[in-house]
């Protein structure tokens, strides 16, 4: 081939230019590739948040809900229960949840959100092994100890946790128990699996 | 001119079938002094067969679904299928003896410096065929959809949400789920069955094309090519094929023997190759009581425990792989082999090759336990904390010791014998 009057300058533009469109290309042509490995319309569906009406919960009473396959508790709180929180902090392996799963504006004393301090939501599965603790409110307990103050316990392998789903020192659970995102809608109803705008 | 090399003739001059064997067998010029570490570069070939034969008719039998997966392993497969049983268990015990075998192809490397100047190439391809080995052997352990199955792959997943910002939604974008499901089930199938074995196949040739291109290496680490006859045939070269195309045959018998013993009386490997949680269904409401990787992964699994921090302890464990990459670059010894070496190298890879078998028990055990085979108190965790340390020094320090040891002389001509 004769390089005669051949204009090096224009051919590498050329080359560059096509190069770069054709990359462009491949990376349009891969979008559907990678977008098609998020989440279904049907596992959105399944995913999807769940609206639990509190209306009819009354102080010390607990309620279950399911979201995305796993039990929801939601909880309205007595003061006597939210007092006791300050009480058993000492005994606590992580009473500042600092270890623990929860959205940031439950990551608190309380682990709740500030405009419904009384009020928590808790994914009701052991941190240890994934059973599902029982909901213990009675205090002094005869099976639980006379200091008890109320809370859960996992009948699996003994885990005890507070009236916040926080987890007691020298069990086998690792971390307090986790808190799904959720904010109210309305005095009555609660958004389970959205933070909602406040967050 | 006989009927076959009329027809030879015919397919030459429009495809180079007798160049191509002549190149990469009959002309093909091996150093003659390959001893038994030769032998797990042909039979990781044969290894790779097996799990492709037995791989396309598990398929046939398997339903990659939640619902049925389970059920068309353990049901179908193991007893309904005429030889079914037989099938299943040559695939996954030929994933460990896939990983048995390239660990020791892999150690022999090291030995010999088979990664040196100029098979950095050779050696980074194998790299390749490791990564995306791992990759098959994590997807394929999904499969069967038993518990270790689910929990291992979610243990791994959750791997990825240690990275900052985007590991959720990436956690998410794996899964095709907001929890491990049978959606996941059935992009892991997929990759597991057909993107990942054409991309291993794609790197065994690639693997293979250098490797003939610049001639396999041998235990004195000496150049062949260097000393040729009048021919051009380097002096202490010999044919391929036939020479170690037969040579390579007794050791497939050896390895069917040793193999064929654990299909036929150990298939689940003692509980290390089959779980013994992989007998239950998948359960996400249920985790077994103690998660652990198949054995092939554990020494890696370790050094993820070792770190405290689960980002650090993700970064560690890539940082594990991704060293070995670099390794032809980081020996800097004037010669290849362990043989002309000084004690520091030789007394750095014995240990080296030890502790990856102490990180190994150490993925294997629960960290809180104490190692039962020492005479003093020593946690697992700690024990493992010792070898990842020791497993970065070796490779931190070798640029240092290798150009300063004192080496043997290496003599123009390989050594036989030996």
């Amino acid at each position: 081939m004769s390089s005669d009057g051949v204009n090096e300058g224009r051919r590498r533009f050329l080359i560059g230019a096509t190069s770069a469109v054709g990359a462009v290309g491949a990376g349009f042509a891969a979008v559907p590739f990678v977008q098609s490995w998020q989440p279904s319309a049907k596992a959105k569906t399944a995913g999807a948040p769940v609206v639990a009406d509190i209306s009819k919960l009354d102080v010390g009473q607990r309620m279950t809900v399911e979201w995305r396959g796993r039990p929801v508790w939601i909880l309205r709180r007595s003061p006597e229960a939210m007092a006791s929180l300050k009480k058993v902090e000492d005994n606590l392996r992580d009473p500042q949840s600092a270890e623990s799963n929860q959205p940031e504006y439950t990551k608190n004393e309380h682990r709740s959100r500030s405009d419904h301090d009384d009020i928590v939501v808790l994914i009701g599965i052991c941190t240890h092994l994934g059973c599902s603790p029982l909901y213990r409110p009675e205090v002094g307990a005869a099976d639980l100890g006379s200091d008890w103050l109320g809370g859960f316990f996992c009948p699996c392998h003994g885990s005890k946790f507070d009236m916040a789903g926080r987890v007691f020192k020298a069990v086998p659970a690792p971390t307090n128990l986790d808190i799904p995102p959720y904010y109210f809608m309305s005095e009555s109803l609660i958004k389970i699996g959205e933070d909602g705008e406040a967050a | 001119m006989s009927m076959f090399q009329s027809l030879m003739g015919w397919v030459d001059a429009r495809f180079p079938a007798t160049k191509m064997f002549e190149d990469h067998m009959s002309k093909y010029y091996a150093p003659k002094n390959f001893n038994f570490w030769y032998f797990f570069g042909s039979l990781a070939m044969l290894v790779l067969v097996n799990q492709l034969l037995t791989g396309i008719w598990l398929t046939m039998m398997y339903n990659p679904s939640g619902e049925g997966a389970f059920a068309s392993v353990e049901l179908n497969i193991m007893r309904d299928v005429e030889y079914g049983w037989l099938i299943r268990y040559l695939h996954s015990t030929g994933a460990s003896a896939f990983f048995a075998v390239v660990y020791l192809h892999m150690f022999r490397g090291m030995m010999y410096g088979s990664y040196r100047a100029p098979r950095e190439l050779v050696w980074i391809f194998g790299m390749l065929i490791y990564l995306a080995l791992m990759a098959e052997g994590f997807m394929g352990y999904l499969l069967p959809w038993g518990q270790m199955s689910y929990w291992g792959a979610q243990v791994i997943i959750s791997l990825f949400g240690a990275i900052p910002y985007v590991g959720e939604p990436l956690m998410e974008w794996i899964r095709g789920d907001y929890l491990l499901s049978g959606i996941t089930l059935n992009r892991f199938f997929a990759l597991h069955v057909v993107a990942l074995p054409i991309v291993i196949l794609a790197l065994v040739v690639l693997h293979i094309i250098a490797l003939h291109e610049v001639g396999s290496n041998n235990p004195d680490g000496i150049e062949i090519k260097k000393l040729k006859d009048e021919n051009g045939v380097p002096l202490d070269g010999i044919p391929f094929h036939p020479y170690y195309s037969v040579h390579d045959i007794v050791g497939v018998v050896v390895f069917l023997a040793v193999f064929l013993t654990v299909v036929f009386f150990f298939p689940d490997g003692g509980g290390y190759m089959l779980e013994k949680p992989n007998f239950e269904p998948a359960n996400p409401l249920k985790t077994p009581d103690h998660i652990a990787p198949v054995w092939y992964f554990t020494p890696f699994y370790a050094i993820l425990r070792a770190v405290p921090d689960k980002l650090l302890g993700v970064v560690a464990m890539g940082a594990a792989i991704a060293v070995l990459f670099v390794l032809p670059w980081l020996d800097r010894s004037p010669v290849k082999s362990i043989r002309y070496k000084g004690w520091i190298s030789k007394v750095a890879l014995m240990v080296f090759a030890v502790n990856f078998i102490i990180l190994g028990i150490c993925g294997v055990k629960q960290p809180d336990l104490h190692v039962e085979f020492l005479p003093f108190d020593l946690t697992y965790r700690a024990l493992g904390q010792i070898g990842t340390v020791y497993y970065f020094a070796y490779f931190v320090l070798m640029p240092f010791w290798t150009p300063r040891e004192k080496c043997k002389p290496v003599p123009a001509r390989v050594r036989m014998g030996h």
